[in-house]
């Protein structure tokens, strides 16, 4: 009979033959070689894949000419999960953020294998204050994989990071993972338009964490942090692929919301040199992917709320999500995972807690959008 | 109509099938009575615009194909045995439903899942509790050929059992134009289901502007079920769609009772991810394990489709008892607590569940608005099954958390300690009562 709709197990069969018509053309050593590397791509990453027929990840299992050519052949791909933005409030006023959080925290526990370390992508807290701070820092503590911490402006401006320096250590810093240099940067340095309005620490903390007021500065990594960020890669060869977290997107994206970096064109030179850099940044709560130059961006899932896409400047990559379903707490948040690739690339994963999980492929980056277009995260359809 | 899995649990089914509902014989299949008859459309509440959406172009409605739709629905001869028809399951003078927790078939096998009603499910974008059929056609092959419903072994043997009697040659001649075929039973029987409207209740003439249409206590109870009772976010309600479902899928922690629903679902997730695929791995999985609680992720293969299940309409509520896809709700005091605490915490659970805060008062008031939902022609027997109900539920309460519900305490697993959800404030005036009249 003719169905009006089609089932999810008709396109699915649908999907499947056609995937297996392509395959047809291969002959079978090559085949075989596919389904091989694919299925151990997947078992290494416990990779849950867009649709489970796909054959996927099948690039990153062939060792490729380019991680050859950056010197890191024979280097391990490794994975680390991120949860970002948890906006934490004490419990007495806000218990959902609490949830968000712990079913983040869940979530990475809950992979197998576990990922070599978790980033924490900043704005741990709503207001800065030390009771949201604790909070967030006893519900980190629950997970099983070391955690590297980022800063956010909502964590900073109560009393300017005393308190988040205090507990987790400065807030700029770099280390070596399995061949990738790793820097974590402190993006939301603003200029001081406190003192002269003689604002309460309070004061400044609501203007920062507004939208849309004149008052606040733009954030900015500044002078001294630039020039930290000079020093540090100066030792790092230009073949060495280079991870940047950042709290906000090291780009101008929109200017009234601060989905920006005053000094983005400054950090972007210091970058320029190297062949592989990925930012990975929060603070824009949304599923987010920009290429400029030789940078890849990606923006990291809230656990709190999602935010709407700004009136203008989203990069023309970012291939949209569609509004949230308002009364779904969980539904456009999510935690997520990068896989660093051997080649020094980052594939990124959205784990989109109550839509299916979406990938977003480096190739499709690099490429300016030719190859691999990662799907809409639409709501199932029937 | 829903069932799917070989299952074992017989013995225990049947425990507690006669334990929760004691009143409920186990043979079902009356035969056609007046509860059976092709339905008005000049009903109150009738959405004749969704109607006319729903009614597929390569099968309309017409007097003969419905009478044989009807005939072939009381068919015996469709199963195994000779003794299930889809009325077996799907009584008419329970709502369509057969009142168990889950549906028995040939020779006394029982299901998994509670059965769904025929009661407009003409208007359901999927059918099946997970949804993996899309049509009322679709899902007739389902039941006919599940070993544990009506058992036939191919959809073959079903059309040789209705060819071997020359009345229904002669229907399928005179209605289809040719000899009887399975495509062709699947449009008499979905034509005849799609008889089956389910409006008119007093809430619809309430909406349709008859104030003294339903209680004080309905009214209430609507005014929280859009407010605190939060039922609106999936069992929307508007004169269009006036169904109160989303026709989505939700996790709402009810597979989540069984202790092993979390192992089950890292276990699935497992196979998934280390078969890079393995669509037929889980299906084997879900026939030869006890996964049906997994629900719509056994069809999606999604991580955020476990443990969901399709939103059902709440329509004629009480004659359909008992509630959920394992029918393990006896009541709807037992249903509106479960929400009440939260569900029963789950990594996979839906964000839209949480805490309510509902008192004892506010429950009772929306079980009158659901009481209110009933179709003219059930109006006796859901007056019964709510005296029923509403007795039981002034002494048992299994579901019943207060301390969860209020939040004072965190939730299980996970949850529990330092980090347990706190509830509505209940100092708060109920929002469902604000800018209302």
């Amino acid at each position: 009979m003719a169905a009006r709709h089609k089932s999810v197990e008709t396109k699915y069969m649908e999907d499947r033959d056609a995937v297996l018509r392509g395959l047809r053309g291969l002959d079978r050593r090559t085949f075989l070689k596919v389904l091989a590397a694919s299925a151990g791509a997947v078992m290494a990453r416990s990779l849950i894949p867009p649709h489970t027929f796909q054959l996927v990840e099948v690039a990153d299992a062939a060792p490729d000419k380019a991680a050859e050519a950056t010197g890191m052949a024979g280097q391990p791909p490794f994975t680390f999960a991120y949860i970002s933005d948890t906006h934490l409030y004490p419990r007495t006023v806000n218990q959902r953020f609490v949830r968000g959080a712990v079913k983040a925290v869940e979530d990475v526990n809950a992979l197998d294998p576990q990922p070599d370390f978790v980033l924490f992508g900043g704005d741990l807290a709503q207001l800065g204050r030390r009771e949201e701070l604790d909070l967030g820092r006893q519900i980190l503590a629950e997970l099983k994989a070391p955690v590297k911490m980022m800063v956010g402006e909502h964590d900073w401006f109560y009393d300017l990071g005393d308190t988040w320096q205090e507990m987790f250590g400065p807030p700029n810093y770099s280390f070596d993972w399995k061949g990738v240099h790793v820097v974590v940067l402190m993006s939301v340095h603003e200029k001081d338009f406190w003192t002269a309005r003689k604002m309460t620490p309070a004061e400044r903390m609501q203007t920062v964490a507004g939208l849309d007021n004149g008052i606040q500065s733009r954030f900015e990594v500044g002078d001294d942090e630039r020039k930290w960020l000079s020093d540090d890669l100066a030792k790092v060869p230009h073949t060495t692929p280079i991870l940047v977290f950042s709290h906000s997107p090291l780009y101008k994206y929109y200017r009234n919301w601060n989905f920006w970096t005053e000094d983005a064109e400054q950090v972007q030179a210091i970058l320029k040199p190297y062949k592989h850099v990925t930012v990975i940044h929060g603070h824009t709560h949304q599923m987010l992917y920009n290429q400029i130059g030789n940078i890849s961006f990606y923006g990291m899932l809230s656990t709190a709320w999602p935010w709407p896409y700004a009136p203008t400047g989203l990069p023309p990559l970012t291939v949209q999500m569609n509004r949230a379903d308002p009364f779904d707490q969980f539904d456009g948040l999510g935690d997520g995972r990068v896989n660093v690739r051997p080649d020094g690339l980052a594939d990124k994963i959205y784990s989109l807690w109550d839509r299916n999980p979406v990938t977003v492929k480096a190739d499709y980056l690099v490429s300016h959008g030719k190859v691999a277009r990662p799907p809409a995260p639409q709501f199932a359809s029937y | 109509m829903a069932l799917r899995f070989a299952n074992s649990r017989l013995f225990f089914i049947l425990v507690a099938a006669s334990a929760v509902v004691a009143s409920v014989s186990l043979t079902t299949a009356q035969g056609p009575g007046p509860l059976a008859d092709p339905k008005s459309e000049n009903q109150a509440g009738f959405p004749s615009t969704l109607y006319s959406w729903v009614i597929p172009p390569d099968n309309l409605q017409t007097p003969a194909k419905i009478a044989l739709g009807k005939a072939l629905f009381f068919e015996d001869g469709l199963s195994a045995d000779g003794k299930v028809s889809c009325d077996h399951c799907h009584a008419p003078d329970k709502g369509f439903t057969d009142q168990l927790p889950t549906s028995m078939g040939i020779h006394a096998q029982f299901g998994q899942r509670n059965a769904p009603s025929i009661l407009n499910a003409l208007f359901n974008v999927t059918q099946f509790w997970d949804g993996r059929s899309p049509t009322l056609e679709a899902q007739i092959e389902g039941p006919v050929t599940n070993p544990v419903e009506m058992g036939m072994k191919s959809t073959d043997d079903a059309v040789a059992a209705i060819k071997a009697t020359p009345e229904y040659r002669k229907q399928f001649q005179e209605v289809f134009g040719h000899d009887v075929n399975f495509p062709d039973i699947e449009r008499a029987i979905a034509a005849y289901e799609r008889t089956q409207l389910a409006f008119d209740s007093p809430f619809d003439k309430f909406m349709a502007g008859d104030q003294g249409a339903i209680s004080d206590s309905a009214k209430r109870g609507w005014s929280i079920f859009n407010g605190k009772g939060r039922c609106t976010s999936c069992h929307g309600w508007n004169p269009t769609q006036p169904l109160f479902t989303d026709q989505k899928f939700h996790n709402i922690g009810v597979s989540a009772h069984n202790a092993n629903f979390v192992p089950l679902a890292r276990k699935a997730l497992d196979v998934l991810g280390k078969t890079g695929g393995g669509s037929e791995a889980i299906d084997k999985l879900a026939i030869g394990s006890d996964m049906s609680g997994l629900g719509r992720f056994l069809v999606t293969k999604q991580p955020h489709d476990i443990g969901g299940f399709r939103t059902m309409s709440l329509r004629n509520l009480l004659v359909t008892q008992p509630y959920f896809h394992d029918g393990s709700q006896a009541t709807l005091w037992d249903t509106i607590d479960h929400y009440n605490k939260g569900g029963v915490q789950n990594p996979y659970l839906d964000g839209g569940i949480v805490p309510l805060g509902l008192t004892e008062s506010e429950e009772d008031d929306l079980v009158a608005f659901l009481a209110s939902l009933t179709s003219p022609e059930y109006a006796d027997a859901a007056k019964q099954e709510y005296d029923l109900q509403f007795k039981r539920s002034r002494t048992e309460r299994p579901q019943r958390d207060a301390a969860a519900a209020n939040g004072d305490k965190g939730r299980g697993p996970g949850l529990a300690g330092p980090f347990g959800d706190i509830g509505p404030a209940q100092s708060q005036e109920n929002p469902a009562l604000l800018g209302g009249d």
